[in-house]
C-alpha cells in the first residue's frame, strides 16, 4: 500500500498507537516508534502554541485542564495555515462547546479577546490619516464621510465584564471584576495592541462604520443605542489610537 | 437635530478630538525599534505564539532581536565593545552579530 499524504497527516493527529503502512526508514525498515516522535512534536508544538496565545484562559482553567483541552481542539482542527502565529482561532468556539467548561459563561469571550489581541498584532501596518487633511475636510463633506480603520482593529463585544476577566486572569494584584458588559476595543498605535473598555455607545458607532455607515449615520447608531453618547470622546479615541488609516466622502 | 445642526456637531467634535490629538501626539515621545542592544531574556515584544518574543532572546546583545527606546536614541545606547575591540552599536535593522549559536 503506497503511503499518501492523507494518511500520513490523519496518522499524525490520531491518538492510534501505529505508525501508517508504508513508512519506512532509509533501509525499508518500518519507521515504527521513530513516527512517534514526529506525532509528539505536532501536538507539543500546537499546544505550546495555544498555551502562548490564551494565557488568560489557561490561567482561568489552570495549566493541566488547559492541556487537556488543547489536546483535543488540535486533532478536531489542526492548522488551516502554516503560519502557526494565527492557530487558534476556532479555540474560542470550541471552548464554549466543551461540556466541561460550560460553568465557565465568559471563557470563550476572553479567548475571543487574546485570539484578537493576537490578530491585531500581526495585522499590516497602516499610515494613521492625516491630521490636517482631515481639518480641511468641509463639514458637509465629513458629515457623509466613511472610515477605513487600520487592520488591526478589532472590536469584542461582550455580555460579560471580559476586559476586567482577562486582566484579573493575567496581571496579578487585579481587583475582581464587577458585572458588567464590557466592549473592549483593540488598537495598536506603536508596536503592541491595546486594549480598550468602550463606553456605551462606542461599539455600535465603531460597528456602524465598519459596516461602511458614513459619520453621519453611524452617529445616530450610536445615539438610538446610547443617547449620552460623546463623539468628540470616541473620535479623540480613534485618532489617538492611531485606528483611522483613512476618512474619506462617499460618492 | 437639524441637519445642519447635526452637521456642525460632527464637525466641531472632530476639530477638538483633532487639536486634542495634535497636542498629545507633540507631547508624548514616539519610540523605535532597536536591534542588537538588550541584554539576554531582556528583549521586548508580546505576541503570541510562533513569534520573536519577549524575553526570547539567549545571548546579550543579541543583534537579532529588539528592544522599544525613544526615538533618535538607538544608535547612541552605550554597549560594550566586541571581543575583537570593535565598537558594537544598536541599529535599527537586524543584526547578524550576537546572534546564538
Amino acid at each position: 500500500m503506497s503511503l499518501t499524504q492523507t494518511r500520513f497527516h490523519d496518522a499524525l493527529l490520531t491518538g492510534a498507537q501505529l505508525a501508517p503502512d508504508g513508512l519506512s526508514d532509509g533501509q525499508g525498515r518500518p519507521a515504527g516508534r521513530r513516527f512517534d516522535v514526529y506525532r509528539n512534536n505536532v501536538a507539543v508544538s500546537l499546544t505550546e502554541a495555544l498555551e502562548q496565545g490564551f494565557p488568560a484562559v489557561r490561567n482561568l482553567i489552570g495549566p493541566d485542564r488547559f492541556k487537556s483541552m488543547a489536546g483535543r481542539f488540535l486533532r478536531q482542527h489542526p492548522p488551516e495555515t502554516p503560519m502557526i502565529m494565527h492557530y487558534g482561532a476556532a479555540f474560542p468556539a470550541f471552548l464554549e462547546a466543551a461540556e466541561p467548561l460550560a460553568h465557565i459563561g465568559y471563557l470563550g469571550d476572553v479567548a475571543r479577546l487574546e485570539q484578537a489581541q493576537r490578530e491585531a498584532y500581526h495585522a499590516a501596518d497602516a499610515t494613521p490619516v492625516d491630521a490636517a487633511a482631515l481639518s480641511a475636510l468641509p463639514p458637509d463633506d465629513l458629515v457623509r464621510s466613511l472610515v477605513r480603520f487600520a487592520p488591526a482593529l478589532r472590536l469584542i463585544r461582550s455580555a460579560w465584564p471580559v476586559l476586567a476577566i482577562w486582566r484579573y486572569a493575567t496581571e496579578p494584584g487585579t481587583p475582581k471584576p464587577a458585572a458588567i458588559a464590557q466592549d473592549v476595543l483593540i488598537t495598536r498605535p506603536d508596536f503592541d495592541p491595546e486594549l480598550t473598555d468602550l463606553p456605551q455607545g462606542g461599539a455600535s458607532f465603531v460597528t456602524a462604520l465598519m459596516n461602511n455607515s458614513t459619520l453621519s449615520a453611524a452617529l445616530d447608531t450610536a445615539l438610538s443605542d446610547a443617547p449620552d453618547f460623546d463623539l468628540q470622546n470616541m473620535l479623540g479615541l480613534l485618532l489617538q489610537r492611531q485606528a483611522i488609516a483613512a476618512i474619506t466622502p462617499s460618492e | 437635530m437639524s441637519k445642519t445642526m447635526k452637521t456642525m456637531a460632527i464637525a466641531g467634535a472632530m476639530t477638538a478630538a483633532l487639536a486634542a490629538h495634535t497636542n498629545m501626539a507633540s507631547a508624548e515621545g514616539a519610540k523605535e525599534k532597536c536591534f542588537g542592544v538588550a541584554m539576554a531574556g531582556q528583549n521586548d515584544c508580546k505576541a503570541g505564539a510562533g513569534t520573536t518574543c519577549a524575553g526570547t532572546s539567549t545571548v546579550d546583545y543579541q543583534g537579532n532581536a529588539w528592544s522599544l527606546v525613544d526615538e533618535g536614541t538607538c544608535a547612541e545606547i552605550d554597549l560594550p565593545d566586541m571581543a575583537d575591540g570593535t565598537p558594537r552599536m544598536g541599529s535599527l535593522e537586524e543584526l547578524d552579530r550576537d546572534l546564538p549559536s
